[in-house]
């Protein structure tokens, strides 16, 4: 499989979304701090972890006895250029302004960028 | 200039780890990290200069940029722990934009290039932070944006075009 294909197949999966969220939070946990956080078994926590690590968004270094995790958000940031980039942002971002206001009637539209 | 020998990582620190594929030789990947007419031509465009030694010195000097920033003329610097060209450096890295810069001492970053099957090369980035020092980490880990910053993420991705490509992205 592709790169990209790897790290849309990670991404698509709440789960695995959520492990990445946590991994942001606090970067190098191990197996058991994250499987804490999860309503999952160890082994399904396990599984979610190695699909993100074969796409190169969770990687991981052994310290004594301990395997941590890492949030690599590298892969991420070539999707976003690959993708975000070509389409040009700034008009989806207005879109994503528009969404939010029309979804948040509080918020007044922003525009980030000029 | 102070040593950078007298790192400030005293207490607890975290570590950040960032790692991107590179379709390059490790020789290149390695001159893009390490000279300064590279450095200038991708990320926040600085100009680094290693002496490639343990104990060497390591510089990054604003470009024309930074300066009309009111930025000094060094705008970081740091210590060489272990040079192993082309795969492996060892450095200390702290920012000098200002005295709080400063004040937060030094993190501590280890580079290393690993040529892989097809002509890619891994580069791994590792950058231990102390908790304490909370202006550097904030710094390489934000999001791009276009009042600067965009942290390691952006500053991988931009090399990766510049030695695919022969153009950065922006």
């Amino acid at each position: 499989m592709r790169s990209d294909d790897l790290v849309f197949k990670a991404l698509g999966d709440s789960s695995r979304r959520f492990l990445l969220d946590l991994l942001h939070k606090r970067d190098g946990q191990t197996l058991g701090e994250l499987e804490w956080e999860l309503e999952m078994t160890r082994f399904g926590v396990m599984k979610h972890l190695k699909v993100l690590e074969e796409a190169g968004l969770v990687i991981t270094r052994r310290e004594g006895r301990e395997k941590l995790h890492f949030l690599n958000a590298v892969p991420i940031r070539l999707i976003h250029d690959r993708w975000i980039d070509k389409f040009k942002e700034r008009e989806l971002s207005a879109l994503v302004d528009l969404k939010k206001s029309l979804e948040n009637a509080k918020c007044p539209p922003q525009r980030k960028r000029a | 200039m102070s040593p950078a020998t007298q790192t400030s990582m005293t207490s607890a620190s975290t570590t950040h780890i960032h790692e991107i594929y590179i379709k390059a030789e490790p020789g290149a990947i390695w001159d893009a990290l390490t000279k300064p007419e590279w450095t200038a031509r991708y990320g926040y465009r600085g100009m680094s200069e290693y002496e490639l030694k343990a104990g060497g010195k390591f510089t990054c000097k604003a470009n024309a940029q930074m300066r009309s920033y009111g930025l000094p003329e060094v705008v970081v610097d740091g210590e060489v722990i272990e040079a192993n060209p082309p795969f492996k450096l060892v450095q200390t890295y702290r920012f000098l934009f200002n005295e709080a810069h400063v004040k937060e001492g030094f993190s501590r970053i280890t580079w290393e290039v690993v040529p892989t099957e097809g002509g890619f090369c891994r580069l791994t980035v590792t950058h231990e932070i102390a908790d304490t020092a909370s202006m550097m980490k904030g710094a390489v880990t934000s999001k791009f944006s276009t009042d600067g910053g965009g942290g390691w993420n952006w500053i991988l991705s931009d090399l990766k075009s510049l030695l695919e490509t022969g153009k950065s992205m922006s």
